[in-house]
């Protein structure tokens, strides 16, 4: 679990994140939404300690990320995996490189047991055929795939995606969701996914918050952001006509 | 302001380059890929400028011995003297600044446009160490380059100078040993070595720490091509200043 306690970051004049306490569960997907603006990938990038709140703390299962030493904190890193929004695949490497590339930076397994675990988490996320194509040889979905790979290669307990269906066509989204929601619950990960994609937020929100001016406005699930009344929540959320639609024919359905 | 805070940030950022090293094994691989892609990969055009520039110097040099009373062997002696004091050492390194310098920058730039680096350091890896470290070691290699710049420069004169009918191959040959002085090779590698850290680590900074998209990568590599090159040539003085002055 990691626990977000009254956290505070700017930059400069700009006070991005003015305050936000929440917990992120263990086994679940945890989705942050917000407009763009609201600060998502600042906190996001505070969560993966790429930057320091100035007030607040950020604990991962009891331990308070500014309280460790720097070795510490590299080998609390070592329990973090990422797949960011544009995939961030090394483009030098294969794509069994990419994700071998944790497992040689970090542990001491011989070549054919490395080779074992990257077969393994390539074959987890569907991706069989691809192990000697380059990043720019393959399509964006696969791309996602292999960040995944990447990302969960080292066994990770955090998980964490900024949007990663960006980018992505429909059906390719909805399977890059799923997958994300299997290995969270397969591999008991807490995972934090940065999203704008509502059928993100209605398919795998098992925990949902969201962000408004550096602030959480409201925390929830994806059943409940259907009953809420918050205004700044439903703008954002059912901004399109079609999701309007949808969410009062859910209240229709209910009454 | 902005220059102060960029000598301190650049600084900071050669005390994090050498601080947390990177796994050792993966390093030699990084650094044989250096020396591949920075030293290998250079010796085509320096060694075709080398060859040219020396035939120039000769020619130029011999057009513009019209006394009678200077001894032809003087060419050989500008020849060898314009080669290894400047020409090898300095100007080679200029034209490093423009090829070697463009594409570090561009690389690590493009690496911190697809967040790749910050891929690295999420993963836990010291992304300086692992990205500028082989460059600077492949780099002190760069003192080899130098020396065929010079042995080439040198044949390039010759060539010139012989096949060209202003002066006899024996003149050259004594020109090259008029009043040779060992230490300005010595001199000429010194100013080699501090050039190579300043070609590994200027372009490196400018990448690792630019912000934008495509556009700004290419601004940069010009930035950086700038810099480095004037940093070059005001370390040449001092240098020759301190060392010959």
């Amino acid at each position: 679990m990691i626990a977000v306690n009254d956290i505070h970051k700017s930059f400069g004049e700009a006070h991005v994140l003015k305050g936000i306490t929440t917990t992120f569960d263990q086994g679940k997907t945890n989705l942050i939404i917000g407009q763009s603006g609201s600060g998502k990938t600042v906190f996001i990038k505070c969560l993966l300690g790429l930057f320091t709140p100035e007030i607040g703390t950020i604990s991962y299962d009891g331990k308070v990320y500014t309280e460790l030493s720097a070795d510490q904190q590299r080998e609390l890193r070592q329990e973090m995996g990422m797949v960011f929004q544009g995939s961030a695949l090394f483009d030098s490497m294969s794509v069994s490189g990419n994700v071998m590339f944790p497992l040689e930076m970090f542990t001491k397994q011989s070549k054919s047991e490395m080779q074992d675990r990257v077969d393994f988490v390539l074959k987890r996320v569907n991706l069989v055929d691809a192990h000697h194509k380059f990043p720019s040889e393959i399509s964006g979905g696969m791309q996602k795939r292999v960040a995944i790979a990447r990302a969960i290669v080292m066994h990770p307990k955090y998980l964490f995606c900024d949007e990663p269906n960006s980018g992505l066509d429909p059906k390719t989204a909805i399977l890059i969701d799923n997958l994300i929601q299997e290995i969270t619950e397969e591999y008991d990960i807490t995972t934090v996914i940065n999203t704008h994609d509502m059928n993100s937020v209605m398919e795998i929100g098992k925990k949902i918050i969201f962000l408004k001016d550096g602030l959480k406005e409201w925390e929830g699930t994806n059943k409940e952001i259907f009953k809420t009344d918050n205004e700044a929540v439903t703008n954002f959320v059912y901004s399109s006509d079609l999701f309007k639609k949808v969410r009062q024919m859910y209240i229709e359905e209910r009454n | 302001m902005n220059y102060l805070a960029s000598i301190g940030s650049y600084a900071l950022m050669i005390k994090e380059v050498f601080r947390k090293p990177t796994k050792w094994s993966i390093m030699k691989s990084l650094i044989l890929k250096e020396i591949d892609e920075l030293i290998y990969g250079s010796m085509g055009i320096i060694i075709f400028i080398s060859f040219f520039i020396g035939g120039v110097v000769a020619i130029q040099t011999a057009l513009n011995l019209t006394n009678p009373i200077i001894p032809k062997n003087l060419i050989g002696f500008t020849t060898r003297q314009s080669i290894i004091l400047e020409f090898a050492p300095t100007f080679c390194s200029i034209i490093m600044a423009g090829k070697v310098g463009s594409y570090i920058t561009s690389s690590i730039g493009t690496m911190r446009v697809t967040e790749q680096i910050d891929a690295l350091e999420v993963m836990g890896v010291n992304a300086l160490n692992y990205l500028v470290f082989p460059k600077i070691v492949a780099l002190m290699l760069y003192p080899f380059i130098i020396a065929i710049a010079m042995f080439v420069g040198i044949f390039g004169g010759w060539m010139a100078g012989v096949f060209g009918g202003f002066l006899t191959s024996a003149d050259f040959v004594e020109g090259l040993q008029l009043e040779f002085i060992p230490f300005h090779v010595t001199y000429s590698f010194i100013k080699v070595l501090v050039f190579a850290f300043v070609l590994a680590t200027i372009p490196s900074f400018h990448g690792f720490y630019m912000r934008g998209g495509a556009l700004e990568v290419g601004k940069a590599s010009t930035t950086s091509f700038v810099w480095t090159s004037v940093v070059i040539i005001i370390l040449n003085y001092i240098l020759t200043q301190l060392l010959l002055g």
